[in-house]
């Protein structure tokens, strides 16, 4: 009835239905449980024209309180980086401070915390899977894989009382000795877990869905990454054999043999390839590092000035418990004056420390370089010029975790 | 190549702008000026021996009473092909706390240098977007600096940000179930 | 024809204030209780998950420590959801989120504060951290930790069941 035919709708469509851009907050508080980043998405439709990530939602001042506590009290502040994977990056403090003091931890406790940091790669690449795959839609290897992330904290649980925010190693070695229990348990984790990995690809690998939202996704070339300052698994998914382990080993890496896992094309698919064959790779290292573990001390007892003497030796010794008492209260003041960078692998990339000493026993400026805020930064370079449901998938597969990010 | 010898390197190319070597532990530290930074940078980057691809980090270190310039900003650079590292520290003076930024050189720079002006105040020349990044972007002061307290400020002095949500509460809370506390 | 009540029957007391008839289908008891009872047992929180306790939370929710069968499922939406869990620590860039999202929660709305960031800052006495997310959330329950074990945050929940369980005519308009 009305007086609108269809020859001028068709002439609208033709001359220009007026159209803006829609500006999306894919807000801080949003259901793909990566924490708390912000992105800003303006969209033409279903592309994203422009991607601008907002970090800082869970800056806690961490750099800052670093410098008003001792060395061993500024410990527990480094689990809370990467809360997922916490024994890495202990390893990685105590590695730092132990190279700014000019100590070695003994060979039992470099071989511990090889296992250790293996250990918690295979915990922080389950959640990764589980939370990739679950965003992009496949919700079973979520349940599934939290059986074998169960089965490890039950090990940390075993070893040091904590599930989640361990402080395990110490500055020189680490805080107790493993059990006999614990090895045969972890080697009969060992022995399983290359079987759990299959299930997990089989859920996935072949999938149509999975294979159209990942493959040719987020591509990155070798030298861009490198010029964006990538590195982990987003640097090996594009070409680039980086790995801390093998260009300046540390621990008990020098004595067990490993494989790098490296992409080819540096798209999301190449990744997940990257991160599942480095899981079966730690699964060696760990079977290795317990076939081969030597019996010694577990700190180092030619550092009293700088490691925590033995409790028997306390209790009996005047000079062990002066040094106990002095490490306690002012920290270690014979520390040397200098400055350190050391840096590790850690599951999301390397995980650098950048310490400055001033001779006293806390740290003058301790500098933490994390990988997920470089791994942010690349976002809107992944994202823009694609749709939004690659937005999803991008940040699955850079692996942020925002504690790290913002510290 | 050994850091020292790329630190030799650089000075003899640059003989003014390099003004000391340190070792320390394996490591080498070269102190610089701040004026040609981009120079220097492109030097160690495109030298077909030293080919420093990989910039690491980009912080800086607040000298606040111990030494005259104020402020250092360190750069740690890495090459992959040959695996080795050096630590270039740019003095910046607290006057004029202004260095350029690297970012025609290394994309990567970005978010690092915003970091840096976010927590210390320094100012990158040439940066397209230089504004906060982990503190909200009405944040006054600059935390990491060695004057600022540790517990922040409270009350008055607090981010206005914050004090409005306290107001917030303070009004919705006649709308509170009493059986809840706070 | 006409109603057979047979008022000589006693009605038997299952629990405190709940009665039935025996051999009808019916339970006596006042609105207080069944409404409180509908209420605790289905509770829906919003995913807040902000740092670590974060990860116990997710913990809590999948199959070992199984919360489904308490009646809780996570909801992604606050105007869907019953309660909310502060997991993790608040910064003050954030307590302005955090507000907004309690705000757009429908009554009757609940708020547990898990681990000790959320519950007074924990080891972050800095100038970014909100110390304790009471100065301004109304909290119901609270659930120490660092992180708290997944058994630690579920008695927490059961905690709040057996608050709501005791409430008195929240669900009136007349209060």
């Amino acid at each position: 009835m009305s007086n609108i035919t269809i020859r001028d709708l068709k002439e609208d469509i033709r001359t220009g239905l007026k159209t803006k851009e829609l500006v999306l907050s894919m807000g801080p508080q949003h259901p793909s449980t990566h924490g708390v980043l912000r992105l800003v998405l303006e969209l033409d439709g279903e592309t994203v024209v422009k991607c601008t990530p907002y970090v800082g939602y869970l800056h806690r001042g961490t750099e800052k309180l670093c410098e008003h506590r001792t060395y061993l009290n500024a410990l527990p502040l480094s689990d809370r980086l990467d809360y997922i994977v916490s024994m890495a990056n202990n390893v990685g403090y105590v590695l730092a401070v132990e190279r700014l003091f000019g100590i070695e931890a003994p060979a039992r406790a470099k071989y511990i915390r090889t296992i250790v940091s293996e250990m918690a790669r295979l915990s922080g690449h389950i959640i990764w899977i589980a939370t990739h795959a679950l965003d992009i839609g496949a919700m079973t290897v979520f349940l599934y894989s939290f059986r074998e992330r169960e089965w490890l904290l039950d090990l940390f649980e075993h070893l040091c009382g904590a599930r989640l925010t361990t402080s395990y190693p110490r500055i020189g070695g680490v805080r107790n000795d493993v059990t006999e229990e614990f090895l045969d348990s972890l080697y009969q984790f060992t022995e399983e877990f290359p079987a759990r990995i299959e299930e997990y690809e089989t859920l996935i690998d072949q999938n149509r869905i999975w294979l159209q939202r990942t493959k040719g996704i987020g591509i990155i070339s070798a030298e861009e990454a490198i010029n964006w300052g990538l590195t982990g698994p987003v640097l090996r998914g594009s070409g680039v054999p980086y790995d801390v382990r093998k260009f300046a080993p540390y621990d008990a890496y020098p004595w067990v043999d490993f494989e790098v896992p490296v992409g080819k094309n540096g798209d999301v698919y190449d990744r997940y390839k990257v991160r599942m064959q480095e899981m079966r790779q730690s699964n060696r290292i760990i079977k290795q590092c317990i076939e081969r573990m030597p019996k010694g001390p577990i700190m180092a007892p030619d550092a009293p000035k700088f490691t925590l003497p033995p409790k028997e030796k306390i209790m009996s010794e005047m000079e062990s418990l002066i040094h106990q008492f002095v490490l306690i209260t002012k920290g270690p003041i014979a520390a040397p004056e200098g400055e350190i960078y050391s840096a590790i692998e850690a599951p999301k990339g390397e995980l650098g420390f950048y310490i400055v000493s001033d001779g006293t026993g806390k740290p003058y400026r301790l500098r933490l370089r994390s990988p997920s805020f470089v791994h942010a930064s690349v976002l809107p370079r992944l994202c823009e010029g694609h749709l939004v449901a690659d937005v999803i998938a991008n940040i699955g597969t850079i692996d942020i975790v925002l504690g790290e990010c913002d510290r | 190549m050994e850091p020292i010898q790329i630190a030799e390197r650089l000075k003899e190319r640059f003989p003014e702008d390099v003004r000391e070597i340190k070792e320390f532990r394996d490591q080498v530290s070269v102190v610089v000026k701040r004026e040609h930074i981009l120079d220097l940078l492109r030097f160690l980057k495109e030298e077909p021996d030293i080919q420093m691809d990989l910039l690491k980090d980009i912080t800086a270190v607040d000298w606040l009473g111990k030494k005259v310039p104020r402020f250092e900003v360190v750069y740690h650079l890495y090459s992959i092909k040959f695996k080795h590292l050096l630590r270039l520290k740019a003095e910046v003076p607290e006057e004029d706390p202004a260095i350029d930024s690297v970012m025609p050189i290394y994309i990567g720079a970005n978010w690092h240098e915003r970091e840096c002006y976010d927590m210390f105040g320094i100012q990158f020349r040439g940066h397209p977007d230089l504004r906060r990044i982990l503190l909200p972007e009405d944040w006054e002061g600059y935390p990491l600096r060695k004057d600022y307290p540790l517990e922040g400020y409270k009350g008055e002095k607090d981010w206005s940000g914050f004090r409005e949500v306290l107001q917030i509460a303070k009004r919705n809370k006649k709308f509170d179930w009493y059986g809840a506390q706070g | 024809m006409g109603l057979i009540v047979d008022t000589s029957i006693e009605l038997i007391e299952v629990e405190e204030g709940v009665k039935i008839i025996p051999g009808a289908n019916t339970i006596i008891t006042t609105l207080d209780k069944i409404i409180n009872w509908g209420r605790a047992s289905s509770l829906w929180p919003v995913t807040f998950g902000l740092a670590c306790c974060a990860i116990e939370m997710m913990t809590t929710g999948s199959s070992h420590y199984d919360l489904d069968r308490f009646g809780v499922i996570f909801r992604g939406s606050p105007r869907q959801a019953d309660f909310m869990i502060v997991a993790g620590t608040v910064t003050k860039k954030m307590a302005p989120v955090v507000r907004r999202v309690y705000d757009q929660m429908p009554e009757p709305r609940y708020v547990i504060s898990m681990g000790s960031c959320a519950c007074s800052g924990g080891i972050y006495n800095t100038y970014s951290v909100v110390q304790g997310c009471d100065s301004f959330l109304p909290v119901d329950v609270y659930v120490p930790g660092c992180p708290p074990r997944p058994e630690a945050l579920m008695y927490g929940i059961l905690k709040l069941q057996e608050k709501i369980k005791k409430e008195h005519m929240r669900w009136s308009p007349f209060r």
